[in-house]
C-alpha cells in the first residue's frame, strides 16, 4: 500500500464533516479544573529537591569549587559540579551542551550553572547552595554583539575560529560563522533601480515568556535506568541529547512528558534535567527540580538579538530589482541560534532575481539563545518590511499593491532551492486588502501599518500508532508535544478519516520507550506531520477492517467498501450483507485474528509554505512616548483550519507576543554584565489591558500533500508583527523606528526628531 | 531547625491541617503540603497571577501570602470551582470558546475572573482587561480569554 507521502488523497471537493468544526478539546476539562499535570505537578516517593548554584559573574574563570560544607549539611544528599559530567571536548555539539548546563572551564554568563544540590527540602537545598565556595577569577565581559566583533573584544573561547570565512585571520574570535546567501547579481539589480532604500536596524533578545518555569523529576535506578518526567517540546530530542552528554545508550533514559505550560521554542532544549539525573544518580533517590522565574530569565534561552543593514531597490512602477543585507545574530556563549533561517526567509515571499546576504553569528556573555517561533526571522523582517514600506511610499504606491506586484506565486523557486507547489501569498494579500480593517478609515491621530511574513512550515521524523480496542473505540499514541491543542486536531483528522465521532477517539502522549523517534514539536510541523502519520494509520486500519469483513462474508476484499465508519458490500452483486461497524468486526475477529492497529514511522515531507499579512493601527502618546495598538488584524493562509477556534487563538497569541517584542520586551544588562530585569515586573510582557482584540482572517489555499490541505499555523503569525507596528508608528509620527523595542524612551527621541522634519522628509 | 507552625484552614469547604515551615508561602502549602496542584506557581513575586486564589473571599496571589496567614481562614482554589460534575459557567465558556490554550495560566485566570464577576456581574471589555491585567497569558493574546469571560458573565446574568 502506498503511504500517504506518495498519495495524500487530497480532494479539493471533499465534503468534510469534522475537520473545520470546533469541538471542545479533550485535554480542556483537565485544564479548567486544575487537574492537568504540568512539569512541577508530579511527586515521587522519597523525592529530593534540587537547586542550582549559578555564576554571579558574566565572565569568569572557575579556579576551584569547594562543596564540602554543603555536602556536610544535614539533609543534603548529593552535590554535583562539572566533575560529575563526562568530559567532552570544547567546541563540539555535546561539549557545548554540557558546558551550557554546567560551566566547566569558565562561567560565560550571569546565571551560568556551576553546581547543584539535592536535599530533603527545598529550604535545605537553598541553604546548601550558600555553603558552596567557588573561587572565580573575574574576566572582562562583552554583552553587545557588535562590541564582541571588535578586534580588542574579550574572547569567550580561545579555540574559536570563524567557520565559512577563509579570509579570517587564524586567531581567536567571537564570530562563530559567516554565511553568504546569493542569487543573481545585486550590482546589476541596483543599477536598474529608480529608488534605493537602505537602513540599519537592531533588535534585542526577548524571552519566550512561557508562564510555566521548567520543572522535572529524574529517577536514576541502581541498574542504570533513568525515568525522566519533564515539560518539554521534544521528549525524544531531550532523551538523545541527554544520552549524548551523559554518554549513555538512548534506551537507558525514558522521557515522559508532562502537560506543557507554554514553550514557543524555549522548551526545545533542556536546562535542569541533566542536573536532576546526576543528582538522582548520586543520591539514589528521585530528584525534583523547578526553576524560579529569576533562573528562567537569567539561565534559559532568549531569542537572538540582531543588527542588520538592509538595502533594496525598485523601479518607479514598483518592481523590486535587488535586495542586499548584512546580518549579525547574537547566540549567547555557544553557537546554535539557527540564524540561517533568516537569509532563507527574510525576503522569501517576494519574487526576487538579485539577492546578496551576509550573515554572521556572534558569541557574547549572555545566556544561550533558544528557538522562538520562526527562529531568527521576525526580528530581521522588521527591517525588510520597513524598507519595502518606504519604497512603496517613495513611488506613491499602496503598500499592499506594492507587495502584490512582487509576490511569489505557484512554481516559485525559493532562495533555499525548493520549488513551491500551490501557495497562498497573493490570496493572503488580497484578503488583507479586502478586510474590513484595511477598508476602514484610519481614526484621526493614529497610524496604520501593514507587513507580510513567511515561514517554511516543517515536516520531519514522526511516529505514531492508532489502535482499535475490542469494542471498536480508538486510541492514538503520539510522540510530539501539545503546544497549542494538537491532540484534538489529531483526533479530528482520525475521526474524519475513520468516519466516526471524535468522542470514540482518545489521543495520548507516548513516553520515549513507546514509539519511534519524533522530531521536536516546533517549526509549525506537528499537526501537519502527526496528521499525516495518523491518517496513514487510519488507512491501514480501514484496509484491515475491509479484509476481515470480506473474510466474514466470504467475498473478495475488492467487494467491500468502508464508508462512514462501516464496512459494507461494494454493490448488491457482492451479496446482501448487513453493514458492520468497527466494533462489530473487532468483536467478531479479535479472538481469531488478533487486534487491529496501524502504525507509521515516517520522515514527513511536503510541508506547504505559509504566509501572513498583518494590519495594525497605533496611537502614540506624545507626552510619554507610549504606543498603544488600537486595532489589529491577522490575515494568514493556513492551508486548512482543522479547528478554526484554535487556529485563531494561535495567531492571536503570536500577534500579541510580537506586540511585546515590538513595544517593550528587552533584556537590560548592567555594567557588570548582569541582568537587571530578571522578573515579570521588570521584564514586562503584554497584559490584558495593553492590547485590543485581535481580528483574524483565515485564508485557506490547500496544501495538496496533506489529505485535508493543511500547511501549518504557529510560526507565521509572529513574523510580520514588529514590521507592521513599526510601519504604523512611522505613519503616525513621521519617522519609521529602526530599533526594537520601540519603547517610550526611544519614541520620545523620535517624536523630538520628527518635529524638525519638513513635510517631504516625513515618512 | 526553626519551629514549624500548626495551621488549620478550610480549602474549598474542607478542613485541612498542616505544619508550616517559617517562610512557607500559601501556594507552596497548597501544592506541596496539601497536594492541591491546580494552583500554579509562575513567578513567586506576585507578577503573573498563576497562583491566584480567594482568601476569605478576597482575590490574592498565594505566592505573596504566608501559609500561616491562612490559619483559621477559608480558601477557594480552582479545585473547588466546579460544583461536582457541574462546571462553573466560566469553566464551561473557557472550554467552548477556547479561552485556555496551554492551560498553565487558566486556573489563576478563572479564579480572578470569578472574583470579578462576583463584584461586577456586567463588566465592560475594558473592565475585564484591567481586572485581569495581573494574570499573564503568553498563548492566547487574551482575545479568547476576554470573550470567554464576557460569555460567562452574560450566561450568569441570565441574558
Amino acid at each position: 500500500m502506498a503511504t500517504i507521502l506518495e498519495e495524500s488523497g487530497f480532494d479539493p471537493n471533499q465534503k468534510l464533516k469534522i475537520v473545520g468544526t470546533n469541538p471542545v478539546k479533550q485535554d480542556g476539562l483537565d485544564k479548567v479544573t486544575g487537574r492537568a499535570r504540568f512539569g512541577a505537578d508530579a511527586f515521587l516517593p522519597g523525592m529530593l529537591f534540587g537547586k542550582i548554584l549559578r555564576s554571579p559573574h558574566a565572565h569568569a574563570n572557575i579556579k576551584s569549587i569547594d562543596a564540602s560544607a554543603a555536602e556536610a549539611l544535614p539533609g543534603v544528599k548529593s552535590v554535583i559540579t562539572s566533575a560529575d559530567f563526562p568530559s567532552i571536548p570544547q567546541g563540539t555539539g555535546a561539549g557545548d551542551m554540557t558546558r551550557n548546563v554546567m560551566a566547566v572551564e569558565k562561567a560565560l554568563y550571569d546565571g551560568h550553572p556551576v553546581a547543584a544540590v539535592a536535599a530533603t527540602s527545598e529550604a535545605i537545598a537553598k541553604k546548601a547552595l550558600k555553603l558552596i565556595k567557588v573561587d572565580y577569577e573575574v574576566l572582562p565581559h562583552v554583552i553587545d554583539p557588535l562590541d564582541a566583533m571588535k578586534p580588542d573584544a574579550p574572547i569567550l573561547h580561545d579555540y574559536m575560529r570563524t567557520k565559512g570565512d577563509p579570509d579570517a585571520p587564524d586567531k581567536p574570535t567571537n564570530v562563530t560563522e559567516k554565511m553568504v546567501t546569493e542569487l543573481g547579481d545585486v550590482s546589476k539589480g541596483f543599477a536598474a533601480a529608480d529608488v534605493v532604500v537602505e537602513h540599519d536596524y537592531d533588535s534585542k533578545p526577548m524571552h519566550q515568556g512561557y508562564i510555566e518555569p521548567q520543572g522535572c523529576i529524574a529517577d536514576y535506578s541502581e541498574d542504570g535506568q533513568i525515568e525522566l518526567w519533564c515539560c518539554t517540546q521534544a521528549p525524544f530530542v531531550y532523551r538523545d541529547r541527554l544520552t549524548a552528554i551523559l554518554k549513555l545508550d538512548s534506551s537507558k533514559i525514558n522521557v515522559e512528558q508532562s502537560e506543557l505550560g507554554g514553550g514557543f521554542g524555549g522548551k526545545t532544549g533542556f536546562y535542569a534535567e541533566p542536573h536532576a539525573i546526576l543528582l538522582s544518580k548520586k543520591a539514589s533517590r528521585p530528584v525534583k527540580m523547578t526553576l524560579t522565574r529569576n533562573e528562567v530569565f537569567r539561565g534559559t534561552g532568549p531569542v537572538s538579538g540582531t543588527n542588520s543593514t538592509i538595502k533594496m531597490g525598485c523601479t518607479k512602477d514598483g518592481r523590486i530589482t535587488a535586495a542586499e543585507a548584512n546580518l549579525v545574530f547574537q547566540t549567547g556563549p555557544y553557537t546554535g541560534s539557527m540564524y540561517f533561517n533568516a537569509p532563507n526567509a527574510m525576503f522569501t515571499r517576494y519574487d526576487l532575481e538579485n539577492v546578496h546576504i551576509v550573515s554572521r553569528e556572534v558569541v557574547s556573555n549572555r545566556p544561550k539563545v533558544n528557538s522562538f517561533r520562526a527562529p531568527c526571522v521576525p526580528q530581521i523582517v522588521f527591517g525588510v518590511e520597513g524598507v519595502i514600506d518606504e519604497m512603496a511610499r517613495k513611488i506613491g504606491m499602496d503598500p499592499i499593491d506594492f507587495r502584490l506586484k512582487n509576490a511569489a506565486v505557484d512554481g516559485h523557486t525559493a532562495i533555499y532551492g525548493d520549488t513551491w507547489g500551490p501557495i497562498g501569498f497573493v490570496e493572503t494579500l488580497k484578503a488583507a486588502k479586502e478586510s474590513d480593517h484595511y477598508k476602514s478609515p484610519l481614526p484621526k491621530g493614529q497610524g496604520r501599518g501593514i507587513s507580510a511574513g513567511f515561514w517554511f512550515n516543517r515536516g520531519g521524523e514522526t511516529a505514531g500508532s492508532l489502535t482499535l480496542a475490542p469494542d471498536g473505540t480508538v486510541t492514538i499514541v503520539i510522540g510530539t508535544a501539545d503546544v497549542a491543542g494538537s491532540r484534538v486536531s489529531i483526533a479530528m483528522m482520525a475521526a474524519e478519516e475513520l468516519g466516526i465521532s471524535i468522542d470514540k477517539i482518545r489521543v495520548s502522549f507516548a513516553d520515549t520507550n513507546s514509539l519511534g523517534f519524533n522530531r521536536v514539536t516546533a517549526g509549525s510541523r506537528t499537526t501537519y506531520s502527526v496528521g499525516m502519520v495518523v491518517v496513514n494509520n487510519a488507512r491501514q486500519v480501514i484496509k484491515e477492517l475491509c479484509n476481515r469483513a470480506a473474510g466474514i462474508w466470504g467475498v473478495p476484499a475488492e467487494g467491500v467498501v468502508y464508508e462512514e465508519g462501516q464496512v459494507r458490500p461494494a454493490s448488491s452483486n457482492v451479496g446482501d450483507f448487513e453493514p458492520m461497524s468497527i466494533g462489530d468486526i473487532t468483536a467478531k475477529t479479535g479472538m481469531s485474528q488478533g487486534p487491529i492497529a496501524g502504525h507509521s514511522e515516517m520522515n514527513v515531507t511536503g510541508a506547504g509554505p505559509g504566509f501572513g499579512v498583518h494590519i495594525v493601527d497605533v496611537k502614540v502618546d506624545e507626552g510619554t512616548g507610549r504606543v498603544d495598538c488600537t486595532r489589529y488584524t491577522v490575515v494568514q493562509d493556513v492551508g486548512k483550519s482543522i479547528h478554526p477556534l484554535q487556529v485563531e487563538g494561535q495567531v492571536q497569541g503570536g500577534a500579541v507576543q510580537g506586540l511585546g517584542w515590538a513595544l517593550n520586551e528587552e533584556y537590560i544588562y548592567n555594567d557588570k554584565g548582569c541582568l537587571d530585569n530578571a522578573s515579570f515586573l521588570d521584564y514586562r510582557m503584554p497584559v490584558a489591558s495593553d492590547v485590543p482584540m485581535v481580528d483574524t482572517v483565515i485564508v485557506e489555499v490547500p496544501n495538496p500533500a496533506h489529505p485535508f490541505g493543511l500547511r501549518g499555523v504557529g510560526e507565521v503569525p509572529v513574523v510580520p508583527t514588529m514590521g507592521a507596528v513599526g510601519n504604523a508608528i512611522g505613519d503616525a509620527i513621521g519617522i519609521r523606528p529602526r530599533s526594537l523595542p520601540m519603547s517610550p524612551p526611544k519614541m520620545l527621541d523620535l517624536l523630538e526628531e520628527a518635529k524638525g522634519l519638513s513635510e517631504s522628509e516625513r515618512y | 531547625m526553626a519551629k514549624k507552625s500548626h495551621v488549620t484552614t478550610t480549602v474549598n469547604g474542607d478542613e485541612y491541617e498542616f505544619l508550616s515551615e517559617p517562610g512557607q508561602t500559601l501556594v507552596d502549602a497548597l501544592r506541596n503540603s496539601l497536594g492541591l496542584t491546580g494552583t500554579k506557581e509562575g513567578c513567586s513575586t506576585g507578577d503573573c497571577g498563576a497562583c491566584s486564589v480567594q482568601l476569605e473571599g478576597r482575590l490574592v496571589c498565594s505566592c505573596l501570602v504566608l501559609a500561616v496567614e491562612a490559619d483559621g481562614k477559608s480558601i477557594d482554589t480552582i479545585e473547588g470551582m466546579a460544583n461536582g460534575d457541574e462546571l462553573h459557567p466560566l469553566q464551561r465558556q473557557f472550554l467552548e470558546l477556547n479561552g485556555s490554550q496551554c492551560g498553565i495560566c487558566t486556573p489563576g485566570v478563572l479564579i480572578a475572573a470569578q472574583a470579578l464577576l462576583e463584584t461586577n456581574p456586567d463588566p465592560t471589555e475594558t473592565e475585564i482587561r484591567y481586572y485581569l491585567a495581573g494574570n499573564l497569558c503568553r498563548c492566547t493574546g487574551y482575545d479568547k480569554i476576554i470573550r470567554s469571560v464576557q460569555a460567562a458573565a452574560a450566561e450568569m446574568r441570565g441574558s
